[in-house]
């Protein structure tokens, strides 16, 4: 069989590789720049069979997710960043009842109603908490439309084998470009979650989901076994990709379009005789903490910078892995602009 | 070999899809390829405009600040995108509607009365961007004519297959209106 | 549970219910009317094919009682919550088990839209007019005049509002198919409340779209009074503005149009 090879937007892929995957149930309220997915799901639901719902709200969204994920099926969600602060609730209930489920934040500039343009200032929000408590999403970071697809799939199955929320955190740019993609073939998706209301059969206990522990001691287990869930992730799950590093004097850090950008300064950098190097993160959450600490460890590093569109979130998670062992830089642009070549190479030129 | 093409005009004028079929002739020639639009409020009667890059190789930035072609149909395009051509890029101006001409001489600058030909001619000024697509690769080569068919039957809706040989003869007007040195 | 020589026995623990001491106060409707479902859930052999959704509220530990699968909701999500569960789950049997500020304060939004799209599950919505679990505060549905810690001169409703009447709300809805209020305050209307909530099951098990059980409930904890006087505070202050009865039912009006 051929490969299936389209020309996509970031968000019909992303839909598209949700069918793919087996989804069971879609919620969601439209908002700029992701209508399409609800959209493209839209389209095509007559040829499948999974239930879409829009719904009155992303707050009832979420808890739709919550509902659907706790009977057992493969459901998502897909906002942009207003829409996402009205999820945190049901996000934070859905990471202490352990319930896996997909969502999707085709990231626009903020604060407040902002601007429909991609931005980054999300990140704090989907690598630090953003709902109440200490919880984690797995954030897996796509800067193609390729990885819309393979993240979407790689995000549902990440979700069930840790039972856990997993996010994909994009922005409008990817979100709204076309790309080439080669989407796989339909997984035959078959739960195994003996955990899901189902109604209760004779031969096991009932199944009760719930985040609500009002016993200090039972409260502080729930956070302990979540604790330990998360280091495991953390330990098996980052992704990252390098592009030149290992001649680097000048360590670009940078995740989404913005590093699609910054792979470009790499070259210019280089034909300008400056030796730039690029780590991106693929997962924001778990973050490649290690690896950006052994960068720092090598002397030919001279500094690092993060690129952003926001006004400097991640380069908080680079000083954190650099530990003061090298200068951490940051330049960003925000708003919805996305930072041109020219300008980094500028930026990393005043530091040198 | 990377290609930075923009595609600028008003709303409605078909910068979009010109830039969708470029992309995807160049996809099935087997490049790689990204389209990148502007979105929001200009969709609606504003200027619009589209990024394509295509390439031998992946893709780093989709989006880029200096460009090897700019397509330009409107005045207020025009004033965005002259100055972000290369040196020794190619500019392709709508002459029939802009009153302002280009003023560059380092980039190779090309008048074409795109709108006015497609009304007198093809009696169809919706067809006025394949016009211009049939003149960029006319001077440029970046697809075959075929190419462009092949992505007109794949993207345009079966029951718009009627307008396909319409398309085709914008498309070779604009091939021929350069060729003649228009 | 056999009976004790020489003794009969009229009343019993469903088996449905879990043989645990409950967190209700003494004289709350709660613990009546999860003993009538769990009844039901036996006497109808629908253990395997039920799904519970509990709020936040009273009975934020109903899960504790109640021997179904059953999922805990955000405060106010029952319905969102439910939703997802019946859109996924169709053939099973899905409830909401909500108290007022629950439903119809921090919820409106979310109860309003599931019953609008005629989602097929069933709402119990315990109405007692307070906040019982955080300490006896107003309620979207607390009785002019009536005193809570939030309102200790007694409810202005010039200054906060009317109390909401939800099951005649709803009965409004096309996508509502049957609403009913109902109480628990004698062993007719308690015989009346369970037959309601079986008559929303079998409607559910139709697929007819939502049903609506509203229970003029009580709080004698919050209200300060004993159980016995709590009773009769429903009787004489909350029936005549929250009326017992039925507010829709589509398939009397399909007997009527074959009539």
């Amino acid at each position: 069989m051929s490969a299936d090879v389209r020309f996509m937007k970031g968000n019909e892929a992303i839909a598209e590789a949700a069918i793919r995957a087996g989804l069971q149930g879609y919620f969601g309220y439209p908002i700029t720049p992701q209508s399409e997915i609800v959209e493209y799901l839209a389209i095509e639901e007559p040829k499948h069979d999974y239930v879409l719902l829009q719904a009155e709200s992303e707050v009832a969204s979420a808890n739709m997710v919550y509902g659907g994920a706790a009977a057992g099926a493969r459901v998502m969600t897909s906002t942009s960043s207003p829409g996402f602060s009205l999820m945190q609730e049901g996000v934070s209930y859905i990471a202490c009842a352990q319930l896996p489920c997909l969502f999707v934040n085709v990231a626009r500039g903020g604060p407040g109603l902002g601007t429909i343009q991609a931005s980054q200032g999300d990140y704090f929000q989907a690598v630090k908490g953003g709902g109440h408590g200490d919880y984690r999403l797995i954030v897996l970071a796509p800067n193609s439309v390729q990885e819309m697809v393979d993240y979407c799939i790689l995000g549902f199955e990440l979700a069930d084998q840790y039972r856990t929320p997993a996010l994909v955190l994009t922005d409008g740019s990817i979100g709204q470009m076309m790309e080439k993609v080669v989407l796989p073939p339909p997984i035959a998706y078959k739960p195994n979650k003996p955990w899901a209301t189902t109604g209760k059969p004779q031969d096991r206990e009932r199944n009760a989901i719930t985040s609500l522990y009002i016993e200090s001691e039972e409260m502080e287990a729930v956070n302990n076994e979540l604790q330990a869930k998360y280091k495991a992730i953390s330990e098996n799950e980052v992704r990252y990709e390098g592009y030149n590093l290992d001649d680097a004097e000048v360590v670009l850090v940078a995740y989404g379009v913005t590093s699609r950008v910054c792979r470009k300064v790499v070259d210019l950098g280089r034909d300008n005789g400056m030796k730039v190097g690029l780590l991106r993160p693929q997962t924001l959450w778990p973050y490649p903490t290690a690896a950006i600490s052994e960068l720092a460890d090598e002397s030919r590093v001279k500094l690092f910078m993060s690129v952003e569109m926001s006004a400097g979130q991640m380069v908080e998670d680079v000083r954190l892995a650099v530990e003061g062992r090298k200068p951490v830089h940051f330049y960003g642009r925000t708003g919805g602009i996305i930072p041109t070549p020219e300008e980094i190479i500028n930026a990393i030129k005043a530091q040198l | 070999m990377l290609q930075e093409m923009v595609f600028a005009g008003f709303g409605g004028q078909g910068v979009l899809s010109m830039g969708k079929l470029l992309a995807y002739a160049a996809m099935k020639e087997g490049r790689e390829i990204s389209w990148m639009p502007s979105y929001g409020p200009e969709m609606r009667g504003g200027t619009a405009n589209c990024v394509v890059n295509i390439s031998d190789e992946r893709i780093a930035s989709p989006v880029g600040s200096m460009f090897d072609v700019a397509v330009v149909l409107n005045l207020p395009s025009l004033h965005k995108f002259e100055s972000v051509v290369k040196p020794g890029g190619v500019l392709i101006w709508e002459s029939s509607t802009i009153k302002e001409p280009p003023t560059r001489t380092d980039i190779n600058v090309h008048a074409l009365p795109a709108i006015e030909k497609a009304s007198n001619e093809l009696k169809n000024v919706k067809v006025m961007n394949m016009l211009v697509l049939g003149a960029l690769v006319g001077i440029m080569d970046i697809v075959k004519k075929e190419s462009l068919i092949v992505a007109l039957e794949d993207t345009l809706p079966k029951r718009h297959h009627k307008l396909i040989p319409l398309n085709e003869k914008a498309i070779e007007l604009g091939m021929s209106l350069v060729s003649s040195g228009a | 549970m056999t009976a004790r020589e020489g003794y009969k026995v009229v009343a019993k623990r469903p088996s449905t219910l879990l043989d645990k001491r409950m967190h209700y106060c003494p004289g709350c409707f709660h613990s009546t009317v999860h003993k009538l479902m769990m009844e039901l859930v036996e006497e109808m052999e629908i253990q395997d094919k039920i799904v519970g959704v509990c709020p936040v509220g009273c009975s934020v530990f109903a899960y504790e009682y109640m021997n179904i699968d059953m999922q805990e909701a955000a405060h106010g999500r029952a319905a969102a919550v439910a939703t997802g569960v019946k859109r996924m789950l169709p053939d099973k049997l899905v409830f909401s088990y909500q108290g007022d500020g629950d439903l119809a304060a921090i919820g409106t939004a979310e109860t309003i839209h599931a019953c609008n799209r005629g989602e097929n599950f069933t709402f119990i919505f315990i109405n007692n007019g307070i906040y019982g679990m955080t300490g006896g505060q107003m309620a979207p549905t607390t009785l002019e005049g009536q005193r809570t810690s939030t309102s200790p001169y007694g409810r202005d409703v010039a200054k906060v509002g009317y109390p909401l009447r939800m099951a005649e709300m709803v009965a409004n809805f096309e996508g509502v198919a049957y609403s009913q209020r109902v109480t628990c305050t004698n062993p007719a209307e308690t015989r009346r409340c369970k037959r309601a909530i079986k008559k929303a099951f079998e409607m559910q098990m139709k697929g007819l779209g939502t049903t609506f059980i509203e229970v003029a409930s009580n709080c004698p904890s919050g209200w300060k009074c004993t159980p016995e006087e709590s009773v009769t505070w429903i009787e004489d202050k909350m029936l005549p503005y929250f009326p017992l009865g039925v507010f829709k039912d589509v398939t009397k009006k399909e007997k009527k149009a074959e009539a």
